[in-house]
């Protein structure tokens, strides 16, 4: 007898090798995993930039005091002097540093031209504040401030942190609704190959149904072969997504106060590189959850 | 064994559709285990419809069914492979899967069953050289002629030597040595206990092989002797 009688045929009684197609599945589902990486990528993104944007503007503010050289209305020093005193005396203040004439000159450049300082117009000084604590009430600090240099402002970043924040859980919330969407659609493309397999293949299901095969045993063939194609599909889309994602990375880093990277393993953060071996798992399970489904209900019509 | 209470057959009505005409009308007989019996009548009698009922193709719109001492007018759909396993069918139009080889399609059985892949191989080359194909295990049915398609058909209901065996008109593509060779086949397979049910038209076959007979015509039982 000839060998390829002793082969097991359990693996394709229902002759799925060619019913579900290992083309254009795995093509489908492959642009679905690119998709969904780059979603990841984004809401990755999104959430990086937020942290650094909290961490890095947060926890500083600004404090202008006019007629900085006047007598103070408290104490002795000038009223420079004497915010920079109460500021330094605040807890959670970490430092607070007046600029110097040079550094203001530069912020004002762009407004005011070179040379701000030869111009008859009383500047104010600026203090740069880092605090330790992000979210600590300033308000009874700017109390404290007006009471001893009076037209003394603090402008702390609370509003355009607040709108960042916004923005981000915002483009974060996209991302979510992106993948999720991507998840859908692979879910049914899969469905609508399974049900292709189940018209392209009723007769030889119902040989194999009547022969006393469960449906449990025909699901599992079909998820069997959903799954492969769909991990498949998955770690293809993954593979192609990770060099887009690393240039993405290369031209995202300066807003995230970083610089190119010439280790790839650094570029991306590392939840991403979890993220991109698990698509073909998720594909893979995708497939096989929506292959049982689909096969159980269609086998509910035979007897 | 077999019984069959004032059984009703209908297609369609399920799933909203408008129920087709009845094709079998209070049907009542019962066959012991063991027996064998002819499945007789014209052509649109019922034969086919009441051989679906038995391997369990449709279920009974009305009465009660019972095979092999499950009622399986009620039955879950859970129980029903455990039980179709039980049953042997030799079709007219052979349904066989036509990826597979002669030996695989035979195998399916024993591998549906979960029996152990050397006593398949042991099993399925010797029913496969009993039916004269020892040298054409490895050609798939659409290679293989009318006759030999047949004999593969008839090599799988009876591989997993099943309690009730069923055919339909199962000697229509046979010569007669090979038809008379079934029909020892069949013999040998009721002696060993098997209930065998054998839809013919063949009345000469019927009349070298005289045995029980439920005779059909326009849906109804005619006579059981």
């Amino acid at each position: 007898m000839a060998g390829i009688s002793l082969r097991p045929a359990r693996s394709d009684e229902l002759g799925l090798r060619r019913a579900l197609s290992d083309r254009m599945l795995p093509t489908l589902v492959a642009a679905m995993a690119f998709l969904a990486a780059l979603a990841l990528a984004g809401w990755t993104g999104a959430a990086a930039l937020s942290r650094h944007w909290q961490q890095g503007v947060g926890s500083s503010l600004t404090v202008q005091v006019p007629q900085p050289h006047a007598a103070a209305a408290q104490g002795n020093g000038d009223r420079l002097a004497t915010v920079l005193a109460v500021l330094i005396g605040t807890p959670g203040i970490t430092t607070a540093r007046a600029l110097s004439d040079e550094e203001l000159s530069d912020l004002l450049r762009p407004w005011l031209g070179a040379g701000a300082e030869r111009l008859a117009i009383p500047l104010p000084a600026v203090i740069a504040v880092q605090l330790g604590d992000s979210g600590s009430d300033l308000a009874p600090l700017a109390h404290r401030l007006d009471q001893a240099a009076p037209g003394t402002l603090m402008e702390n970043h609370d509003v355009w942190i607040r709108r960042l924040a916004v923005l981000a859980r915002s483009l974060q919330a996209c991302a979510g609704l992106a993948v999720l969407l991507v998840a859908l659609v692979a879910a049914a493309v899969i469905a609508v190959a399974t049900r292709a397999g189940l018209a392209a293949r009723r007769e030889a299901i119902e040989i194999v149904h009547g022969l006393g095969a469960t449906d449990g045993l025909i699901a599992g063939r079909f998820a069997a072969r959903a799954t492969m194609l769909s991990a498949a599909g998955g770690l293809a889309g993954a593979v192609l997504a990770a060099p887009v994602l690393l240039a993405l990375a290369g031209l995202a880093a300066p807003f995230g106060g970083g610089v190119p990277s010439a280790n790839p393993l650094s570029a991306l953060p590392l939840g991403l590189w979890l993220a991109l071996p698990g698509l073909p798992a998720a594909a893979a399970l995708i497939g096989w959850l929506t292959a049982q489904v689909t096969v159980h209900r269609w086998l509910r019509r035979l007897p | 064994m077999v019984r069959f209470e004032a059984v009703g057959l209908h297609y369609g009505g399920q799933s909203g559709r408008p129920a087709g005409p009845e094709v079998l009308h209070d049907i009542s007989f019962e066959l012991d285990p063991g027996v064998f019996c002819w499945l007789l009548g014209p052509s649109g009698a019922g034969k086919t419809s009441l051989l679906r009922l038995m391997y369990l193709a449709v279920r009974p719109t009305s009465g009660r069914l019972t095979l092999l001492d499950t009622e399986t007018s009620r039955a879950s759909r859970r129980v029903l492979p455990a039980l179709r396993r039980r049953i042997g069918v030799v079709f007219q139009d052979f349904r066989l899967l036509p990826h597979l080889s002669a030996f695989d399609n035979v195998a399916l059985p024993l591998r549906l069953a979960g029996r152990p892949e050397g006593q398949v191989r042991a099993d399925v080359t010797e029913m496969l050289r009993w039916v004269g194909l020892a040298r054409r295990t490895d050609a798939r049915p659409p290679e293989l002629s009318g006759g030999e398609q047949q004999r593969v058909a008839i090599a799988r209901a009876v591989i997993n030597r099943p309690s009730l065996l069923l055919a339909d008109e199962p000697t229509g593509n046979l010569d007669s040595t090979q038809a008379e060779r079934l029909m020892l086949l069949f013999k040998e397979m009721n002696r060993l206990g098997t209930t065998v049910v054998v839809a013919s038209h063949n009345d000469a076959l019927v009349a070298r092989h005289p045995a029980a007979e439920l005779r059909l015509a326009h849906g109804r039982l005619e006579s059981h002797d």
